[in-house]
């Protein structure tokens, strides 16, 4: 009836539920806008450096990953490993046959090292100035199987097998200050001279390949008489069969001596680089730190300058019925408000400059999930126990001093 | 009903603004306290809206003892059965008109649509249903008075204390708003105003006389 639902409650209690809190609380900020801003803004440039490291060091990493996930990480390396008294292992002459024989392997190249053997630009250069670059003799398919491609020319192939050709690293072209296979530059390479028929992309996954010049089995044999024994095999595995592929290969290879054999995933070097990237610099995540404790300090600060000229509202409040814990809950639940919106505008900020860089960079824009709630929910806490000290001065103030002001 | 006896409320540093008051107000009583400046009234009506508790003595508010009674307590005490009016009005300027009397029954746990329906009655009592959207600093002395009477009697206290309502005012407004607190006594409410005017005391069919802490002469027409 309405006679009765008109009748105030008669239970004596002082109330204010959550959502008349949240109303009181927001009211107060609601009409000092420009001073809430200002103070919400100093958060807002703590949380927003902390999001933006995050989100930084976060896109870079996503970048890594996919970058090595076009690679592939199904690329499997077995060689002979130096045994405690540095004598070399070898891998046998059949290991390349009986690894591409095996189930689950889609393909396998081989790499001979040339020993002794140095590459010059021209024969008036003397012997010491090699520039480092070492000799592989290997098959046609082995851009294919390490993942890369030719930057210039064409790689090894039937010509190569009957003439002096090379293929250069992207590394050793560099070395020589070549830019261009167009087949008219020749190096000479143990005295011979070989026609320079291509220039390959650097080999992500295996970078020592970089600094090396190739030239086909048939013409090492013929030219050096070597090598016996390939020094490396790359082994592309099926995907979901990595691990099973990479337990057999060194019996496979040499089943005489397979612990002389060692197996390696290049992809694990640059995930670990990739988890590496993930970890977020100490430094600039302290100086976010350092912004935060100061816009903590601001609201503070700008809180109790709110409850001394709100003396009146408080005592008035107090009249009406409202609680000391009323009161500080006010105070604090402004506090907090203003911190977490300020930590929402945080995360603005930080998503905005992660953009900027990753559109730069030409990097995926990532912010973790966690930002989402850990921002504004930073900023809750923050604000309130920057309002901690002024709520309890707001409660203890004598509601009559106020209310004869 | 209101019970004081033997109160003394003395202040930081010494001051002695209540000496032993005793007093008896029944439930629905008119009375005016009045007495000089600095007589000690407004402590007398702080400790009669349990905003202050007594330095010594005995106050009972609605049968609530108010020394032994906790903070919440009083509060909801305040909440529920106390309207306060003030000299000097004590309105939001960041509210409108309804929203100030609405927020005066906010600690009773009333929904806000309730606490603006009962508002809006309040503010039509009062004569101001032309007034519900305008800010208080644009309304008259007068107007602002009866709002905060509105604001006072919305909840339909048992007491309502009131601290010279017409001392800023011109006395046609201060009549105004004389005869409606009069007026809002018929609902049963106990009335108590605050007055360093002898005209506005003789109003009351009980005046009490206050100098220097102290009741001199409790007089009933
Ligand atoms: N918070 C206070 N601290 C110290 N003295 C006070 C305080 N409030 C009032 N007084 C003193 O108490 C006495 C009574 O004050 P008050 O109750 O305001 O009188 P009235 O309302 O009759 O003018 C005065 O002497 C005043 O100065
Ligand atoms: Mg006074």
């Amino acid at each position: 009836m309405t006679a009765v639902a008109s009748e105030p409650r008669r239970d004596d209690h002082a109330r204010l539920p959550p959502h008349e809190l949240l109303g009181v609380a927001l009211q107060g900020l609601a009409t000092r806008k420009l001073r809430a801003a200002l103070s919400a803004l100093g958060i807002a440039i703590g949380i927003g450096a902390m999001v933006a490291v995050v989100g930084v060091s976060s896109s870079a990493q996503a970048n890594l990953l996919s970058e090595i996930d076009q690679l592939g990480t199904n690329l499997l390396t077995v060689a002979p490993s130096q045994d405690a008294l540095g004598n070399n292992a070898s891998l046998p002459n059949t290991a390349l046959a009986m690894i591409a024989g095996m189930r689950n392997v889609s393909s396998a190249a081989a790499v001979y090292q040339v020993s002794n053997v140095n590459v010059y630009r021209s024969a008036l250069i003397p012997s010491e100035q090699t520039g480092g670059i070492g000799v592989d003799a290997t098959s046609d398919n082995l851009p294919a199987v390490v993942g890369t491609s030719l930057a210039s020319g064409h790689f090894l192939g039937s010509v190569a097998s009957r003439y002096p050709e090379v293929v250069l690293g992207a590394g050793a072209a560099q070395n020589l200050d070549f830019h261009q296979a167009d087949g008219n530059v020749m190096v000479y390479i143990g005295g011979h001279l070989f026609t320079v028929v291509g220039i390959l992309k650097p080999v992500a996954l295996d970078s020592t390949l970089d600094g090396q010049a190739f030239i086909s089995l048939p013409i090492a044999e013929k030219y050096f008489r070597e090598p016996d024994t390939p020094s490396e095999i790359y082994v592309r595995s099926g995907q979901n069969a990595v691990n099973g592929v990479a337990n057999l290969l060194p019996a496979t290879a040499n089943p005489q001596d397979p612990s002389g054999l060692s197996v390696n995933r290049p992809s694990n070097v640059l995930e670990a680089r990739a988890a590496a990237k993930g970890q977020f610099t100490t430094l600039l995540l302290g100086l976010g730190a350092v912004a935060l404790l100061v816009g903590a300090i601001g609201i503070a600060n700008i809180m109790v300058i709110s409850v001394l000229e709100r003396r009146g509202e408080i005592g008035l409040r107090r009249a009406l019925g409202a609680t000391r814990g009323h009161i500080s809950a006010q105070f604090l639940a402004e506090s907090a408000l203003l911190a977490a919106i300020g930590g929402v505008a945080g995360l603005a900020l930080g998503a905005g400059a992660t953009d900027v860089y990753a559109v730069t960079k030409h990097e995926p824009f990532v912010i973790p999930s966690y930002a989402l709630i850990a921002a504004p929910a930073c900023g809750f806490v923050i604000g309130a126990l920057a309002g901690l000290y002024p709520a309890m001065k707001a409660a203890r103030l004598s509601p009559t001093e106020a209310l004869r002001a | 009903m209101i019970e004081l006896s033997e109160v003394i409320k003395e202040y930081a540093g010494g001051v002695r603004a209540l000496r032993g008051i005793s007093l008896q107000v029944a439930d629905g009583e008119q009375v005016a306290i009045v007495g000089p400046s600095g007589s000690g009234k407004t402590t007398m009506l702080t400790i009669l809206g349990t905003l202050e508790r007594p330095t010594s003595g005995r106050v009972e508010i609605e049968g609530t003892a108010i020394a032994e009674a906790s903070d919440p307590a009083l509060a909801g005490l305040r909440a529920h059965r106390i309207g306060f009016v003030f000299q000097s009005f004590h309105l939001q300027e960041t509210m409108s008109v309804l929203d100030n009397v609405a927020t005066g029954m906010l600690y009773m746990g009333l929904p806000l649509r309730e606490r603006r329906r009962i508002a809006r009655g309040a503010l039509d009592r009062v004569g101001l249903s032309h007034r519900v959207d305008f800010r208080p600093r644009t309304l008259s002395g007068g107007e602002r008075q009866r709002v905060a009477i509105a604001r006072a009697v919305a909840k339909q206290p048992a007491i309502l204390l009131a601290d010279e309502p017409t001392g800023n005012l011109d006395s046609r407004s201060g009549a105004g708003v004389l005869e409606l607190l009069h007026g809002l006594g018929l609902d049963g409410a106990t009335l108590v105003l605050i007055t360093h005017d002898a005209a506005v005391a003789d109003t009351f069919p009980r005046r009490l006389h206050m100098r220097d802490g102290e009741i001199i002469e409790d007089e009933a027409a």
